[in-house]
């Protein structure tokens, strides 16, 4: 993995804890909405990757965040 | 081009009920508190006089504007003396003429002969006082004492005082008090000793005078007189332009003789400034013309290899082909640009559409990202919309100023004066910073409460205040039930109002007595109106958005919202800042801050420029250069940006740089991260193009040319060139154009365009149909975004800490006569007050490491170190060193870490765990650079010499 995959479970990692006060399911919701807002489709596929390969390193909102904007997409496509 | 003369009226306008009196058999009417003087000089009659000057109170002391008013006794002095209804005034007798010729002949006698050597010569009130009453001879003869032989001072860089040519009329002295707020200047001395002194009888250069010009604008001779005029000669013609340093965005005359810039002087219609000016609009903009400007574009295959000097042609062309051939390669989103807080709005538009429509992508951010991008995210979650609420003259009306993570003195500091003004008029001041800025006691003030918090704390802090507002039922309900969301303020008042966020639990991390917070709290949530400034103190952190929102919170619970005296104001550091991000300059928004996924939003662009969107947000800055040092981001067009100075973990911006196989840098100068550059585009200076900035309160205002570009495009042309390179067909022939599309797209500026700017002078945006002259004031009756919304703001202390190895905290900033990295005031005689770069350590910690003042110390964070000289001061709390970035040679970001904030990838400029030391060498790092800077800044001459663009 690049230095680059480290930064963006960090950035998600943080992202999801500034949100974390809203409870988990909400953190989740509110920090994949900030996903789908501000991140580009690079870095969204990059950490969708890490989620594939475990999610090492990724907190649990932040995870299921990933996931929620993985869904997102997918259903876009359909 | 617009020639402006601007008339002087002796006395400031009256703002009573109307009143009318008679002067010299004509009748008029003015509101009560004007002064006859300027009664008689909006009739067109002009009293003579030396003392009085429409910038300043009136002062009555040079007994030359004498008049005669029907039914009082004696020659009552016109500046002073109000009108009154019926009065009948003569200001034309022969009495008056013979009073006055006697006056004048005392201060002729005491004044050297030499008009037609004088630098003022056809400039001066003196000279034009003595015409006007018809002086014709000096009976006193000047053999006798006299101060004719007093010594010039010149140590200024940008003026001369010359004592043997001032006739005390004390408008220096008034105008630094007045009007700068400074107070650097006293009438020394008595009756014939009487003589005008910098600080206790000090050089100018040494003295407490801030530059900002006040002084030599108000002298009515050659006494204060600029050392431009003095080499060049005088003005003959001007043209009201903006300036581009801050983001107060003053309006001045450019004073001009033929093509050459003699003087930049305030312009007193100018509505964010009134007239004043700094060191730095004033004075410094010699850089313009620097000798170290590039003229002609440059090219290299390499970065160690020398500069190309080569036709436009060949370089826009090169440009083009570079990128279509990286993205062809590499992908489209290899690609991207950064637009310019120092450049215009028409050019920022033009470089984010040449993204957007060009390569079809949306890498496109501006340096706003590494300042302000926590504003633009905060202000519109809570308000909906991304900027400040005022206009800067709500200040006048303001109880309670909050100043929080801003150093307005230094950063802002035209504006500062008006706040000065506001706060010796009595309004409280509240400063939320980690250093002891100037604010907290200057002449005439001192801060109410100064909460000197630990770096990093900004959110527990502001979260404090909440609680003590919330919790002490000091919330203005009314306001909150009426104009917010009342369900959202409920649990955002349940947030605050645990136990864990008051001010007694918080001051162990914050550093911020409880009872300090406590009292900061009810003073501004009780005080009357009540009004917050921030700056990058409170963006510049892991937390920056969430502290910008805390602070929409206070003033939202204490209805410091949508009037005049109120407001969340963010004080802007560039002077575009605003505009930048106003014009679609962020990757995730178009003009007016609509979200790129907007299918609605994205048609009207994709009808207007004929091509289909990508509806994806695309790379931030940071984004852009991780994604470089991945092998995945290729190419990239700066215009007026010098990132690897000004970006954080330099050593990141440089392997970001060095990775990418074409880098466009478009700028005056070969800045630092022109060492990284394939291809360089020569930029114009603010003198040389049209254009607007739009400035921290929101103001449109015109940016005039008053010289050809010295290097044959304006940026918004070179950027032309490289979109039409690209096959893209813009047609532009002026800014003006341009301006009209941006109204065309952006419903915020729909109503602007350069004859509207014209007419009105400036405007601040919204402008629309139902606001034509622009909205001083936001969210008066409802917010942009409809109901107010609280955000709960929890505090989460960044991951930057302190230890062992890393005991100190290192926050960094700007110094007045410096601005952002250099590039322009280190090419001025502004380097005078500031050469370098210093560490500001408190005595404590420079005891404990046995560094004295002066010394040279290595400052060492986990990214990098530097090597730089210490200034040792108690401005600084134990713990917490401070720096500038405004040298090269210092880089004072080689220190500062990734970490950012996490909403907008803001960088933490604020907090870096550091270590300091007696060093006797440079860094690993300056050696290192040093030597790449030498290298690569080589331009190939005919006969293969290679020569150093500059030192």
């Amino acid at each position: 993995m690049s230095e680059g995959v480290e930064r963006l479970v960090y950035m998600a990692n943080q992202i999801a804890g500034n949100f974390a006060t809203r409870g988990p399911e909400r953190a989740a919701a509110a920090t994949a909405e900030h996903l789908r807002r501000y991140w580009d489709p690079g870095m969204k596929a990059k950490i969708f990757q890490r989620l594939d390969a475990g999610e090492a390193g990724l907190t649990a909102t932040a995870a299921a965040a990933i996931r929620l904007v993985r869904k997102g997409g997918e259903e876009a496509e359909r | 081009m617009n020639v402006v003369r601007e008339i002087d009226h002796g006395g400031k306008a009256g703002s009573g009920a109307p009143v009318t009196l008679t002067i010299d058999g004509e009748a008029i009417t003015v509101a009560a508190g004007t002064s006859v003087m300027r009664a008689a000089s909006l009739l067109g009659s002009q009293i003579p006089r030396l003392c009085a000057t429409d910038s300043l109170d009136a002062f009555g002391s040079c007994r030359l504007c004498l008049i005669e008013v029907e039914g009082r006794t004696g020659y009552p002095a016109s500046c002073t003396t109000p009108v009154a209804e019926g009065m009948v005034v003569r200001t034309q007798t022969e009495a008056l003429g013979k009073l006055r010729r006697g006056v004048m002949e005392l201060y002729i006698s005491d004044h050297p002969l030499d008009c037609l050597t004088c630098a003022a010569n056809g400039d001066c009130e003196l000279q034009d006082a003595a015409g006007a009453v018809g002086l014709r001879e000096v009976r006193y003869g000047y053999e006798g004492e006299g101060h004719l032989s007093a010594t010039r001072d010149g140590s200024n860089p940008y003026f001369d005082f010359d004592p043997a040519k001032c006739i005390v009329c004390s408008r220096c002295v008034r105008a630094c008090d007045e009007i700068q707020g400074t107070f650097a200047l006293t009438i020394d001395g008595r009756g014939f000793a009487s003589k005008v002194s910098a600080s206790q009888a000090e050089a100018f250069f040494t003295s407490e005078c801030v530059s900002c010009g006040a002084c030599v604008q108000a002298c009515p001779t050659a006494t204060l007189q600029e050392k431009s005029v003095t080499e060049i000669g005088a003005p003959d013609r001007a043209v009201v332009t903006t300036c581009a340093y801050c983001g107060v965005g003053c309006a001045f005359r450019a004073e001009m003789r033929g093509e050459e810039l003699v003087r930049m002087v305030p312009w007193k219609e100018g509505r964010a400034n009134h007239g004043h000016s700094c060191v730095k609009g004033r004075f410094a903009w010699g850089y313009a013309q620097h000798r170290e400007r590039i003229l002609e574009p440059m090219m290299r295959g390499r970065i160690d290899e020398p500069w190309r000097t080569v036709s436009w042609e060949e370089a826009i062309a090169h440009v083009a082909s570079e990128f279509r051939r990286i993205q062809a390669v590499h992908g489209p989103r290899s690609v991207g640009a950064i637009t310019s807080s120092r450049c215009t709005n028409e050019e920022t538009f033009l470089v984010q559409k040449l993204v957007r429509q060009g390569f079809r992508v949306n890498n496109i951010d501006t340096c706003a990202r590494v300042c302000h991008s926590p504003t633009g995210y905060g202000l519109n979650a809570t308000y909906g919309t991304s900027a400040g609420t005022q206009d800067f003259d709500s200040i006048a009306a303001a109880d309670v100023i909050i100043v929080v993570g801003a150093n307005p003195t230094d950063g802002h500091p035209v504006f500062a004066s008006a706040m000065k003004r506001r706060l010796r008029a009595g309004a409280r001041l509240i400063i939320i910073d980690p250093r002891r800025i100037d604010l907290v006691r200057t002449p005439h003030i001192e801060a109410d409460h100064h909460l000197a918090l630990r770096p990093g704390t900004n959110v527990a802090v502001l979260t404090a205040m909440a609680h003590v507002v919330v919790s002490e039922g000091l919330a203005d309900e009314a306001f909150i039930r009426a104009r917010c969301d009342w369900d959202e303020y409920q649990d955002w008042a349940a947030f605050v109002s645990q136990p864990e966020r008051s001010p007694e639990a918080t001051a162990p991390l914050t550093g911020v007595p409880a009872e300090s917070l406590r009292a900061a709290a009810r003073l501004y949530a009780t005080g009357g109106n009540g009004a917050i400034y921030y700056g990058l103190g409170v963006t510049e952190h892991s937390q920056g958005s969430s502290a910008v929102m805390a602070i929409a919170n206070l003033a939202m619970a204490t209805g410091n919202i949508g009037r005049p005296g109120v407001g969340v104001n963010p004080l802007r550091g560039q002077n575009n800042v605003q505009g930048s991000c106003d014009m679609g300059s962020f990757p995730h928004e178009l003009s007016g801050y609509r979200h790129i996924s907007d299918v609605a939003v994205r048609a009207t662009f994709e009808a207007d420029w004929g091509v289909t969107l990508d509806p994806e947000p695309g790379l931030r800055i940071p984004n852009m250069l991780d994604a470089a040092v991945d092998g995945e981001f290729k190419a990239l067009i700066i215009q007026g940006e010098d990132i690897l100075q000004s970006d954080p973990n330099t050593a990141h911006v440089a392997a970001g740089l060095a990775a990418m196989e074409c880098v466009v840098v478009h700028d005056l100068f070969l800045n630092e991260t022109a060492n990284y550059a394939h291809i360089f585009l020569p930029g114009s200076s603010f003198l040389e193009k049209d254009g607007t900035f739009t400035n921290a309160e929101r103001r449109i205002q015109r940016v005039r040319k008053v010289m050809a570009p010295k290097a044959s495009y304006a940026d918004w042309e070179a950027v032309q060139l490289i979109a039409n390179a690209l096959g893209l067909k813009w047609t532009y022939s002026h800014p003006g154009q341009i301006m009209d599309e941006i109204a065309r797209l952006t419903p915020t500026f729909a109503g602007v365009s350069y004859d509207a700017l014209d007419a009105a002078g400036s405007l601040q945006w919204p402008v629309t149909a139902g606001a034509p002259l622009g909205t001083p004031t936001m969210h008066i009756d409802t917010f942009a975004r409809g109901k107010g919304k609280f955000v709960v703001t929890d505090y989460i202390p960044t991951d930057e800490k302190t230890g062992p190895r890393f005991p100190l905290l290192l926050t960094t900033g700007r110094i007045l006569s410096q601005y952002n990295v250099g590039a322009q005031t280190r090419r001025t005689p502004n380097a005078a007050w500031h050469a370098e770069d210093v560490l500001e350590i408190h005595p404590h910690d420079a005891e404990d490491r046995g560094v004295a003042n002066g010394d040279w110390v290595s400052l060492k964070s986990r990214a990098g170190e530097t090597t730089l000289r210490a200034k040792v001061t108690d401005k600084v709390a134990p713990g917490v060193v401070y720096t500038t970035f405004h040298h090269p040679a210092t880089q004072a970001n080689v220190v500062t870490t990734e970490y950012s904030d996490w909403a907008t990838n803001c960088p933490e400029y604020k907090v870096t765990a550091v270590q300091v030391a007696p060093c006797n060498h440079r860094s690993t790092w300056q050696e290192t650079y040093g030597e790449l800077s030498r290298r690569t800044r080589k331009i190939a001459m005919a006969g293969g010499e290679n020569i150093a663009a500059h030192e």
